[in-house]
């Protein structure tokens, strides 16, 4: 019964029905204006955008654009939040608030989750047990902090910094909006937080609860917009900190625009992650691991384990495994419970995959693709690797933020760990091998902010997270990401 | 392939270099074969698809004929007043019920399952269990569920356990051998993993999990490794072996998961009861109980369902 070439069949047969998480319980208003000092206000030249699914390319609302007048009065709000009520207040009762914000997230994840799914499109099983339950735990997390600031620093005194301007990027929405607002509330600042174009709406779900759990008017203010509002943002006079993730690209023009100010400034950017799997490593879950690096979100993950290096001896077994895995991976609905790759964010990064797909090929690198059916509407990128290219090829080199993994192989443990490093990036890395002195030797040697042993994509509000080298400048989570958004001084 | 061929083919392989489980993955990887969401059509289907999966069993020192005979009236006739059900693929019982067994099921099309080899421990001489396993087949079993050597295989002597599987292999002759890896007193993935490639190379037509008289019995991340060493051992000679969790599987929710998971480890192939089985005496019924909630919406008191 043996199939040629001994091969697995995966189509066909039994499948699962479409199960669709119900959007009837969610609210999204057909227009939402800026959340400034409050309230939610209309943006005073009265400009709006459509904010898509990007599975159907249905509009889901209108969202304001912010001009630099709306975000010198969102500044001015949280300024005098600062000065008045937020900036006088007892730490303990600021830990409150945050954690009431924890709580009314929690309470309402299956909203959120959902509403991240259709606005992003990222298949719901991940926004439901990742990104929404780890912004609750990131408020719940500094909550914590913030009236034992004194204890993170040791014999230094920490003062809060005062408004920080935070611009944040499409891939995990809510979750990059709670690590950049959480630890500037916990250590005493204020907020002006830029959402991402494409995907403003659970920033505008928040600022509900922000006004719901009854913060003072001004803490935090989000304005949504285009790169001219982010713009706005870091060139403000009144802004004494950014925080920014994103590209390199957009992080150099920030770092050159903040050059000779007094703002400080932490930046985390792109990636290219090495993924390493010697052949003593457990092969089925290192196989995992890569699934889990590369097409986890579609790939838009800046800690994605986008360069994978396999030991020569397994690299067949291994490259078998993952192909067959690849057909088992559901690309389809991101609201189907089922789905495991939704669709991508947007147009403009879908001609930027697809242009890498084709430079990828014409580099000489064999690609493969899962042999998934794709809906006809919307932006969808079946997986896909690429293996027989090198470290001179640019699909190897640059990141490309989708499904797309570069396959090389390796012999010697030296030679991958040069190859892992030979990137100007610096942001994460994986290592799989069953031998625990090889993990300690080589996350020695890595030269990036998170290398993970025998798994991938993990994280956690304790665990710090930032890059080496042009993956960025400072961290964020943990007691590191206090540091970011403090003053120390003696005591 | 000539018997003596396949006997000649058969080599112990070097276990020392048998790849390594990881446990924490198997874990993560049997999280989202539990997340899947069968509903509808799709969950029908594997609800019939269990049933006929089902090793119907009793392996009790108090079994009777009668009960054996009422287990397999409940074998061919699993619930007649829903139409269109499959039957079991086999009922499993001891050596000594098997005449019983095999006169109940007449020309019914439903294997005959018997355990031997000194089930459950296995702590017998190999002539005796030789002897049991002959014993089943000449009363009519058309398959041997044996249980290796647990003691041997943890202290290493793997060529005792290999040796023993391939004569008891050639005493079951055309019936089927279904090889118990007791995977709750093996301990380590890493050791299912082991005994599963030596119960292949030595023969197996199915491996499984449990006696069913040991905790823990199956379980997912056990049946994951079992099933993933299946899957080499076909890349890497072309011959498919079934697989047989057994123990523990009570609810038609579980045994979905199961068939998620054999569904995306080795595809639609395994995807009958010549390839896989659930080895339980209390599932049919709770899967008998939700295809009635699917067609009528209510779920019916357990009375209504015969136990044996």
């Amino acid at each position: 019964m043996a199939t040629p070439g001994n091969k697995l069949a995966f189509d066909g047969g039994w499948g699962y029905d479409p199960a669709p998480e119900s959007t009837d319980h969610i609210d999204v208003k057909s227009r939402y204006g800026l959340f400034i000092n409050g309230d939610f206000v209309k943006p005073e030249k009265g400009k709006y955008f459509d904010t898509i699914n990007p599975a159907t390319e249905d509009k889901l609302s209108r969202v304001a654009e912010a001009s630099a007048v709306d975000v010198d009065k969102a500044v001015k709000a949280a300024r005098a939040a600062y000065r008045g009520p937020w900036g006088r207040m007892k730490p303990a009762e600021r830990s409150k608030y945050i954690y009431r914000i924890a709580r009314i997230m929690q309470e309402r994840a299956c909203e959120f989750s959902v509403i991240e799914s259709l606005d992003g499109g990222k298949p719901i099983r991940e926004s439901r047990d990742v990104d929404i339950p780890l912004a609750a735990a990131h408020f719940f997390y500094y909550a914590g902090w913030a009236d034992k600031l004194e204890y993170a620093f040791p014999g230094r005194t920490a003062k809060s910094l005062g408004v920080a301007g935070q611009i944040i990027p499409w891939n995990f929405p809510l979750l990059m909006a709670s690590w950049k607002i959480a630890p500037a509330l916990a250590c005493g600042n204020t907020v002006v937080l830029k959402p991402a174009e494409t995907t403003p709406l659970t920033a505008m779900k928040l600022a509900e609860v922000i006004a719901d759990a009854g913060l003072p008017p001004g803490v935090v203010n989000i304005v949504t917009g285009a790169g001219a509002a982010g713009a706005a943002i870091v060139d403000h006079p009144g802004v004494d900190k950014v925080a920014f993730t994103g590209s390199t690209n957009i992080g150099r023009m920030i770092q050159k625009s903040l050059a000779g100010t007094n703002k400080r400034y932490t930046l985390e950017l792109g990636g290219k992650a090495a993924n390493i799997i010697f052949a003593d490593a457990a092969i089925d879950q290192a196989v995992e691991g890569i699934v889990n690096g590369i097409f986890f979100n579609q790939g838009h993950v800046c800690c994605a384990g986008s360069r994978l290096f396999v030991q020569e001896s397994v690299a067949d077994e291994v490259i078998a495994k993952l192909k067959d895995r690849m057909e088992t991976l559901i690309v389809g609905d991101p609201l189907d419970k089922n789905t495991d790759v939704g669709a991508i964010n947007s147009t403009m990064q879908l001609d930027k995959i697809q242009s890498y797909l084709k430079i990828g090929q014409a580099e000489g690198g064999d690609m493969h693709q899962s042999s998934c059916t794709l809906p006809n509407k919307g932006y969808w990128c079946r997986p896909t690797i690429f293996t027989g290219v090198s470290q001179s090829s640019r699909v190897v080199q640059e990141e490309i933020f989708g499904p797309v993994l570069a396959i090389q192989t390796f012999r010697k443990y030296d030679e991958a760990l040069t190859k892992a490093n030979n990137t100007p990036y610096g942001l994460s890395g994986g290592i799989w091998t069953d031998k625990g002195s090889k993990i300690f030797n080589m996350t020695q040697k890595i030269r990036a902010g998170v290398v993970w042993a025998n798994t991938f994509n993990k994280f956690d509000p304790t665990s710090p997270f930032g890059g080496y080298k042009e993956s960025g400048v400072g961290r964020e989570g943990g007691l590191h990401g206090l540091d970011a958004y403090v003053k120390l001084g003696v005591k | 392939m000539t018997v003596t061929a396949a006997k000649k083919s058969r080599r112990l392989p070097d276990l020392s270099r048998a790849p390594v489980v990881d446990e924490v993955g198997v874990n993560e990887r049997v999280a989202r074969f539990q997340s899947r969401s069968i509903k509808k059509s799709s969950k029908v289907e594997a609800l019939k698809l269990i049933l006929s999966m089902i090793d119907l069993t009793t392996l009790e020192g108090q079994d009777t004929p009668g009960k054996v005979q009422q287990l397999c009236q409940k074998a061919i006739h699993l619930h007649d007043s829903m139409p269109g059900l499959p039957h079991v693929a086999a009922i499993c019982v001891y050596p000594t019920m098997v005449g019983v067994a095999k006169e109940a099921l007449a020309d019914h099309d439903i294997k005959i399952a018997s355990v031997a080899t000194a089930f459950p421990s296995g702590m017998s001489a190999l002539k005796v269990k030789l002897d049991d396993a002959r014993m089943a087949v000449k009363a009519g079993a058309t398959e041997i569920d044996m249980v290796i050597s647990r003691g041997n295989f943890l202290g290493g002597d793997y060529r005792y356990v290999f040796d023993e599987i391939v004569a008891v292999k050639e005493a079951c002759g055309d019936a089927h051998l279904k090889v118990i890896l007791e995977t709750g007193e093996l301990g380590t993935l890493d050791r299912v993993r082991k005994a599963s490639m030596l119960a292949m190379s030595a023969g197996a037509d199915f491996i499984k999990t449990s006696t069913g008289k040991i905790q823990p019995a199956a379980t997912m991340q056990v049946t994951l490794t079992m099933l993933q060493a299946i899957r080499d051992h076909y890349r890497d000679t072309g011959r498919m072996v079934g697989m047989k969790p057994a123990g523990g599987i009570s609810t038609s929710k579980l045994a979905i998961h199961y068939l998620v998971m054999l569904h995306e480890t080795l595809g639609n192939a395994w995807m009958t009861p010549e390839w896989f089985r659930f080895g339980a005496s209390s599932l049919a019924n709770d899967v008998l109980m939700q295809l009635l909630k699917q067609s009528t919406g209510l779920y019916q008191s357990l009375d209504y369902f015969s136990k044996d």
